[in-house]
């Protein structure tokens, strides 16, 4: 849907420093135009790590994003809880949507029964973006997230596992 | 379980570390590093997410290369991130020490032995976290089962290239409690923000 390139450049303008994930296919080919721009990309096993690692990077003065697919985001449930709520640290995040635009791969893939209510539960600010128009709206809720009154997750459709 | 003093064991580490050493303690290390005197650089993580600690530890060594981080983990926590061992040695950051306190038990809950240790194993039998670290990818690893040779190891184990894992046998503490939260989280989290950012500090 978005080239490499678009979101680096996007996460430049809001200031990100870091990129702390785990691949899926659809962020992950991200990786190498985002390393390219000069943003540090940090590579975890699992995604309840990325929220740490993210909440220490930020606190010692960096500006990080924890990029992570829908599946890692319900196992990294209590990591984000308390990095986001406990601590309340500012960390935006792009989450993929896995099997939201097709379901080839996985037919009744039960990540489109429980992505959004878990976003909803854990108190997100989350923006769905199903298409590439949508990117001035992605854009646009991203660079608000340092100041916006909950976490701020773009939720992006993806067409395969 | 045999094992050193875990309140000596902090205290010896206590007298030793410099004022710009930034200190993550968790769980029962918490408890006790609380009672022995906190510093501004010093980041009590309570409230916590279960096994985070080494991996906030590696974020802000990776933020903050020019200041020591040392984090005090449990064999509980360590268990419930063991992916983050291989993480940091991917990233290595040489001002990064991770002290394991290893007790084999989850202290606060009633000290209920842990998988990793005898009385949690059908065979009886111990996990090495030396090992472990050691085959994560980790090089600097020292192990310490008694509180002389953590005493006259705790230099090497400071001044060692990191990221440096130090296994500490210790004994539980009997009927130990959790660690009390010593202020509303995002405060502490603003204070410590605030103190980092001041060179030397």
């Amino acid at each position: 849907m978005f080239s490499g390139e678009q979101i680096a450049g996007l996460l430049e303008r809001c200031g990100i420093t870091d990129v702390v994930t785990v691949p899926d296919s659809t962020i992950g080919q991200w990786e190498t135009a985002i390393e390219q721009s000069g943003i540090r990309l940090i590579r975890v096993c699992r995604e309840g790590e990325a929220w740490a690692v993210a909440a220490g990077l930020y606190l010692g003065g960096r500006r990080p994003l924890v990029m992570i697919q829908c599946t890692g985001l319900f196992e990294s449930g209590d990591a984000l809880r308390n990095v986001l709520h406990d601590w309340k640290l500012p960390i935006p995040s792009i989450i993929g949507y896995r099997s939201y635009l097709n379901q080839d791969t996985l037919p009744g893939d039960t990540c489109l029964s429980f992505t959004e209510p878990i976003l909803r539960a854990w108190a997100m600010d989350y923006k769905l973006i199903t298409a590439p128009e949508q990117f001035a709206e992605l854009a646009e809720h991203l660079q608000g997230y340092a100041t916006a009154a909950a976490p701020r997750a773009v939720l992006l459709a993806e067409g395969k596992a | 379980m045999s094992g050193m003093s875990l309140v000596d064991a902090l205290r010896a580490l206590h007298a030793v570390r410099r004022p710009d050493d930034v200190v993550i303690s968790a769980m029962g290390a918490a408890r006790e590093w609380m009672a022995l005197g906190t510093q501004r650089l010093d980041w009590v993580f309570v409230p916590s997410s279960m096994g985070q600690a080494t991996s906030l530890g590696l974020g802000l060594a990776l933020a903050q290369p020019e200041r020591r981080v040392i984090v005090l983990n449990g064999d509980g926590g360590m268990l419930m991130n063991l992916g983050s061992l291989v993480t940091l040695s991917a990233y290595a950051p040489p001002n990064l020490v991770v002290l394991l306190l290893d007790n084999g038990v989850y202290e606060i809950t009633g000290a209920q032995p842990t998988p990793s240790a005898p009385a949690g194993r059908v065979a009886g039998d111990r996990i090495d976290f030396a090992t472990l670290a050691r085959a994560s990818g980790l090089t600097s690893v020292f192990s310490f089962d008694t509180l002389d040779g953590w005493r006259h190891g705790l230099e090497s184990v400071l001044t060692a290239t990191g990221p440096v894992f130090a296994v500490l046998e210790v004994a539980p503490v009997p009927q130990a409690k959790g660690p009390r939260s010593p202020g509303p989280a995002p405060g502490r989290a603003r204070r410590f923000m605030a103190a980092l950012s001041q060179r030397g500090g």
